[in-house]
């Protein structure tokens, strides 16, 4: 877990729920749902200070009583003073979010990491090369 | 001190590992002396769920990302392109895609055919049967009859066409134009006791299977069989001399941070075309005060890269995505010189499947087709695996203003002077690029790509090549036709920085068989090698 005060997290997990909030017609939470925000927090522990200056910035309370249009436009408006920390925060929601189970299975992903099971390509249609087998060479002759 | 060896090899990876297990069969005492560590593929980050986070933090090709203890910090402001590395046994190969292209003919001979940049000392046909070779140690998957290239024969069939590959021949065909599945070092069979590619995907990360050819798994188990020795965490300083201008060993740091002195008949550079350079330049004596093996002046000059845009398109049928290997096709329908296009030389287009989920969030968020917010998932569900894509790699052509220097504040944590890249691209590479993209952008539309978007690959400095060419006029390269120092007859270079020009192919291939073609050549001097 971070060092976050509870406040700084009340105002992050504002941010995240609208960047990427959670979706009725997709079936899928959004990322200030309980599990994927802790991954979240956890992930961001090594990166607390990057997020000080943005977060210092903020009136807790001012966050906590936004609609969720105001939220999109302060994101929109953090991006000029703080960009690498929205970058940075940004970064965090989808590597958290995108590896969540029920977000994977949405996607109609398995919830699993590729290795050792691996993925099927298909071998595909080879008579499509047929056209440039008929082909004359076209490397150029240097000597 | 450590007891003299015959050969003392800087750097394995690519090249270093090549020309270990080459001259392994002479049974002479050979040590290589590695700053990183072997890898450990049960550890790499297609064995975990957050596959993609890894990617983009301790195993991203960016050194100044990483900032593993392998690694030296990089000064690349002054550049465009940011440079792309590995630092451990088996070096770029661990982290490259492993596209496994040969230089054409015509790449040896670009000033009497095109009146620019120099010819190559040797030729294509002087180095065919290294590429075999190399080809049968590394386990190449492809097909034979390639009208781009002079007959050749990859040793495993082709990988996998899959959707992707299917709608992007369509699209190549629909215009007539030339495509073909890749070479490709990924076993497509099981080849020489490593397992077949099972799709995995994430390819530029390490492969936990074993299918990508790295060298610590091909030609390192085969040399150290033979009796090198690999010392791994032992980062060079510098190459030291005697006043008879010959090499005499390096000076490096343990593991344990040490200084150590290992003396060596022979030294070796295989460090990249970064590596390599950064070192020669430290290695200031009163014989050489401006850096080993630089009489030319041209240790660390015309560094080239292969300016590099990604061009993606978004199709309504579902594509490959994130699964299989990216590279597995190319076209070279543009590789050779045209006067009518405005620019000499000219490039190859190198299919990409697609991404994962983070990364084409991420990337669709950056590039403005995908929102944060309320309209996220729509927009995303609309691009995550519907999206393949075209590399362009550009032909770079050798320029003395691009260059490798040390840095005169930024140093790694040895005190080592760090790199300092300085670098721009050439009217010749942004004409040769601007028609690469609207060509790309041609047969994405033709494959049925309802959205064409591009994006410079800025990050995107894996091939680095130049700054210690090859030639036969001392005055104008650094090593000659077989890879010797010109200035230190017992000094040899065997990776990318001996290139003169760049071509406009991954080069990892033709690094290898240069090693194993100058291999061949001290073998063949053994009795007057310093002559």
């Amino acid at each position: 877990m971070s060092d976050l005060t509870e406040t700084e997290l009340a105002v992050i997990r504002r941010l995240v729920g609208r960047i990427i909030p959670a979706s009725t017609e997709y079936g899928v939470p959004g990322a200030d749902d309980d599990v994927i925000f802790s991954d979240i927090t956890a992930t961001l522990a090594t990166n607390i200070a990057a997020l000080g200056d943005m977060l210092a910035s903020l009136e807790a309370d001012a966050v906590e009583r936004a609609s969720a249009p105001d939220i999109d436009a302060l994101i929109q408006r953090l991006q000029e003073p703080f960009g690498p920390a929205v970058g940075l925060l940004i970064a965090v929601v989808a590597q958290c979010y995108y590896r969540d189970d029920r977000v994977m299975r949405s996607l109609e992903m398995e919830a699993r990491a590729p290795f050792p099971k691996g993925f099927e390509v298909e071998a595909g249609d080879w008579s499509l090369l047929d056209p440039v087998r008929a082909r004359s060479p076209i490397w150029r002759d240097a000597t | 001190m450590t007891d003299m060896v015959d050969v003392l090899i800087i750097g394995a990876g690519a090249s270093g590992a090549a020309v270990a297990w080459s001259l392994s069969d002479t049974r002479m005492r050979i040590v290589c002396l590695e700053q990183g560590d072997w890898p450990n593929s049960s550890k790499f980050p297609s064995t975990g769920r957050d596959w993609e986070a890894r990617q983009m933090s301790e195993r991203s090709f960016s050194p100044n990302q990483r900032q593993a203890a392998a690694d030296y910090p990089i000064s690349e402001d002054s550049s465009p392109i940011k440079i792309a590395n590995f630092n451990g046994v088996g070096g770029g190969t661990v982290l490259y895609t492993a596209h496994f292209p040969r230089l054409h003919p015509s790449d040896f001979r670009v000033r009497s055919l095109d009146g620019v940049a120099d010819d190559w000392p040797i030729d294509y046909e002087t180095l065919a049967p290294f590429y075999a070779e190399n080809d049968r140690m590394m386990g190449v998957s492809g097909l034979a009859g390639d009208p781009a290239y002079p007959p050749k024969s990859p040793s495993m069939p082709p990988l996998a066409l899959g959707r992707s590959g299917a709608a992007l021949a369509r699209g190549f065909n629909a215009l007539g134009w030339h495509w073909w599945p890749s070479d490709s070092a990924i076993a497509s069979e099981d080849y020489e006791g490593r397992g077949r590619c099972i799709n995995l995907g994430n390819c530029i990360a390490g492969c936990a299977q074993g299918a990508k050819a790295s060298t610590d798994i091909t030609y390192w188990p085969a040399a150290v069989r033979a009796g090198v020795e690999v010392r791994t965490r032992c980062r060079v300083r510098e190459i030291t001399c005697d006043d008879d201008g010959r090499a005499t060993g390096a000076i490096y740091y343990d593991e344990d941070g040490a200084e150590r002195f290992q003396a060596a008949e022979v030294v070796i550079m295989a460090c990249n075309g970064v590596g390599t350079p950064r070192i020669l330049l430290n290695s200031k004596s009163r014989r050489f005060p401006d850096g080993l093996a630089n009489s030319s002046g041209l240790v660390g000059k015309n560094l080239m890269f292969h300016p590099a845009t990604l061009v993606t398109g978004v199709f309504d049928e579902e594509q490959d995505g994130h699964r299989g290997p990216h590279n597995w096709l190319w076209s070279h329908q543009f590789y050779e010189t045209d006067p009518e296009r405005g620019f000499v030389r000219g490039y190859m287009f190198e299919a990409n499947r697609g991404m994962g989920p983070v990364l084409t969030a991420l990337g669709g968020v950056e590039g403005g087709a995908i929102p944060i917010g309320e309209d996220h998932h729509r927009a995303f569900r609309q691009q995550f695996n519907r999206t393949t894509g075209l590399v362009i790699l550009c032909e770079d052509l050798p320029e003395e203003h691009n260059t490798v220097t040390l840095d005169s504040t930024l140093t790694d944590a040895h005190g080592i002077p760090a790199p300092k890249i300085t670098y721009t691209i050439s009217e010749n590479s942004q004409r040769m690029r601007d028609h690469a993209t609207a060509r790309a952008s041609e047969v994405l539309r033709a494959a049925g790509a309802h959205t064409v978007r591009d994006q410079f690959l800025g990050v995107g400095g894996w091939h680095l090549m130049g700054t210690a060419r090859m030639g036969a006029d001392p005055s104008r390269s650094v090593v000659n036709e077989w890879g010797r120092s010109h200035d230190v007859k017992n000094l040899f270079i065997v990776d990318g920085s001996i290139f003169v020009t760049s071509g406009g192919v991954n080069p990892t291939c033709t690094i290898q068989a240069l090693a194993l073609y100058i291999a061949d050549a001290m073998k063949q001097r053994l009795a007057n090698l310093f002559d």
